[in-house]
């Protein structure tokens, strides 16, 4: 029950937040010109008469007060506005983005987690090893490589010498899960790989860090001096304490991998919903980004909760309520 | 720092310590760095390459390639492609349209490392400022920046880039805002800490006994402590700046063609990686080079400015000498606990990719 009004209680702050994102939103993009917008749309040879018609034509002479209760009223029916080219509704035009786009941050992130946890955890369990100094070397290419050049680095050096000898399970390009899984996962393999491998980099140092701290404290050399085996001691007694810190980082990477699947969508073209808002920023098309803002706001909320659990359910001390 | 290191290290110092010459922390710092090879070859490779983007214009006139002017006649082949590294005086080749790629990088790191060292700068001066205040005084400003930090630190940068992009188009300076707004806080909040445990020591007690004024404590007793850290973190943001300028190129938001910029070549090159490998590799190599540089020589710094860096150098040259009983030893020290948690081992700030 204590977990349920919780719930209801972040929810409704997460609810508040993305109102506030999206008025802010909506009051950045109105603070242009509307005739920039209009001329585009009309083309270069266009009449004054043409232009007030697009602008009409689009609602944006009404005052902006009424503009923006709309917008509200709108949004609250799931409604995003409609493409000033296509006229497609925007809320549908997402939605059939979103699959590339959730494909890709789930498969990326757990990637992410399991690579960076797990290399972390031999690192700081053989220190100074040569797994160890390889991880570290490693963890700092990661740190310092953008991650559209670690895609097109992907792109160049695997994608196209296998493509083209004849192996073709490796792909760019956006294939569903309907289409078999084979080709799904063959399609997905190197963006996953990209999206995980910056995040997996900063995961490996903190862990790794955080592990070896713990390491030292006094209440590991009382379990090893009980003679409990190594592996108890590490995945029992220090893991834990060591790794909720890092849990609580979670939610603040959320945003990061965000930026990252936008990347990626564009470096591997899988035509998710970043790739369609990149696109949108070129033509202008501010229902479309407005949109985007808006469900991104939406996902980082979400994500947030859901570490919040997470984070309660690993570290004893917390308590929801 | 002149009244702290060597005044009282020199009063309260053993008799036979008497005869080592006293040294500020940044020539013990310097000590220690120089003898680091990693971190040298890092400097190294960094000054290399801010010489590289100031004598750019030296090298366009030595090829007599301009970095915008396309040269068809000899800087595409027959089908209109790019000409591979060392083709009729292109060193490292020709681009998608026949213009000296060697010229167009060496312009790009002029991009690259004025956004990267500028923007820190300016996030540096504000962030210490700020810390600063924050620290010494407490109360609404130290609240308003930790709620602050928090939120800047969850926001998804790309998508702010996005918007604002689309709201006032791509530019120069647009991306140096945007770095600036995400990087002050962090550096803010590690002066705050540092601010936090300084105020308490004696000698700010005794400057305050002698009546001296809170602006007076914070810039002239308190800041030359902390430079050190600030500097370490300094090093660290200049390759996320880096990295995020590159990263909103690449995306067409920042710098816009035919302005060289390393992620807009990038982009561009991976449409041609197939017929011109070059074109992709080198652009992708001088950014990787900058950035690791850059990386390493902050590592170095952080590991040069920790006191407990110095016995692990000690404990290893005992291993030299002495062997395997020293080796133990060895291993006690080099697990010892992490870095000083004032400066984080990793830096937590939104420009990770």
């Amino acid at each position: 029950m204590a977990l349920f009004g919780y719930l209801v209680r972040r929810v409704l702050t997460g609810i508040v937040v993305v109102w506030l994102v999206s008025t802010l939103a909506f009051f950045l993009f109105f603070a242009r010109p509307v005739m920039t917008v209009a001329r585009e749309l009309a083309g270069h040879a266009a009449t004054p008469q043409v232009i007030n018609e697009v602008i009409s034509n689009l609602g944006l002479n009404r005052p902006i007060m009424t503009q923006y209760w709309s917008f509200l009223d709108n949004l609250f029916h799931g409604n995003l506005g409609y493409s000033y080219f296509t006229q497609e509704p925007v809320d549908s035009m997402l939605r059939q983005d979103l699959p590339p786009t959730v494909s890709l941050v789930v498969g990326g992130t757990i990637l992410w987690l399991i690579v960076g946890f797990a290399v972390g955890i031999i690192s700081a369990t053989r220190a100074r090893s040569l797994f160890d100094r390889t991880a570290n070397v490693l963890v700092l290419i990661g740190l310092s490589m953008p991650v559209f050049v670690i895609g097109e680095l992907l792109v160049w050096l695997v994608f196209q010498p296998l493509y083209s000898h004849g192996f073709t399970w490796i792909n760019t390009g956006y294939a569903g899960p309907t289409s078999g899984l084979g080709p799904f996962f063959g399609h997905m393999l190197l963006p996953w790989i990209t999206l995980a491998a910056v995040q997996a980099a900063v995961y490996t140092r903190l862990s790794r860090g955080q592990l070896l701290e713990t390491l030292g404290e006094d209440y590991i050399r009382t379990a090893r001096a009980k003679g409990l085996s190594e592996r108890r001691v590490v995945f029992r007694h220090a893991m834990r304490a060591a790794l909720t810190p890092v849990v609580s980082q979670l939610g603040v990477d959320v945003g990061q991998l965000l930026g990252g699947v936008v990347v990626v969508e564009v470096v591997f073209g899988l035509g998710g919903v970043g790739q369609v808002s990149v696109q949108a920023v070129y033509q202008d098309n501010l229902p479309v980004i407005i949109g985007f803002v808006i469900i991104a706001a939406v996902f980082v909320v979400i994500a947030n909760i859901v570490v919040d659990l997470l984070y309660a359910a690993l570290d004893p001390r917390v308590r929801i309520v | 720092m002149t009244l702290t290191n060597v005044d009282v290290s020199a009063a309260t110092a053993e008799p036979e310590a008497k005869a080592v010459e006293g040294r500020s922390q940044w020539q013990l710092t310097w000590r220690r760095l120089r003898s680091d090879k990693v971190s040298m070859i890092a400097l190294v490779v960094i000054v290399i390459m801010v010489v590289l983007a100031i004598i750019a214009p030296v090298f366009a006139s030595i090829t007599g390639h301009a970095v915008n002017m396309a040269y068809p006649d000899t800087g595409e082949n027959a089908v209109g492609n790019p000409v591979p590294p060392g083709t009729n005086g292109f060193w490292l080749g020709t681009d998608s349209t026949g213009r000296d790629l060697l010229v167009r990088i060496l312009y790009g790191a002029r991009i690259s490392l004025f956004v990267g060292v500028v923007s820190t700068v300016i996030a540096a001066t504000l962030g210490v400022a700020i810390g600063l205040m924050a620290g010494y005084f407490g109360g609404l400003i130290d609240t308003l920046l930790a709620r602050f930090t928090d939120a800047v630190l969850a926001f998804p940068y790309v998508v702010l880039a996005i918007a604002l992009a689309a709201v006032f188009g791509p530019s120069l300076t647009l991306i140096m805002i945007m770095i600036t707004f995400f990087s002050w806080a962090g550096i803010a909040r590690i002066v705050r800490g540092q601010t936090l445990s300084i105020k308490e020591k004696e000698y700010i007690e005794a400057a305050r006994s002698l009546g001296a004024g809170p602006f007076r404590i914070m810039f002239i007793d308190i800041l030359p402590n902390l430079m050190a850290p600030v500097l370490v973190i300094s090093t660290l943001y200049i390759p996320n700046a880096i990295v995020f300028e590159s990263t909103l190129s690449f995306l067409g938001l920042g710098i816009q063609p035919p302005t060289a910029s390393w992620g807009n070549m990038l982009a561009d090159a991976s449409n041609f990686y197939q017929v011109a490998w070059w074109y992709l590799a080198f652009p992708a190599l001088f950014l990787l080079l900058t950035t690791l540089g850059f990386n390493l020589l902050g590592d170095g710094i952080r590991d040069a400015m920790d006191p407990r860096t110095e016995r692990l150098i000690a404990a290893r040259r005992m291993l030299k000498r002495r062997e395997k009983a020293a080796k133990q030893d060895l291993a006690r020290a080099a697990v010892g606990p992490g870095p000083d948690p004032a400066i984080p081992d990793t830096v937590r700030e939104p420009f990770g990719g």
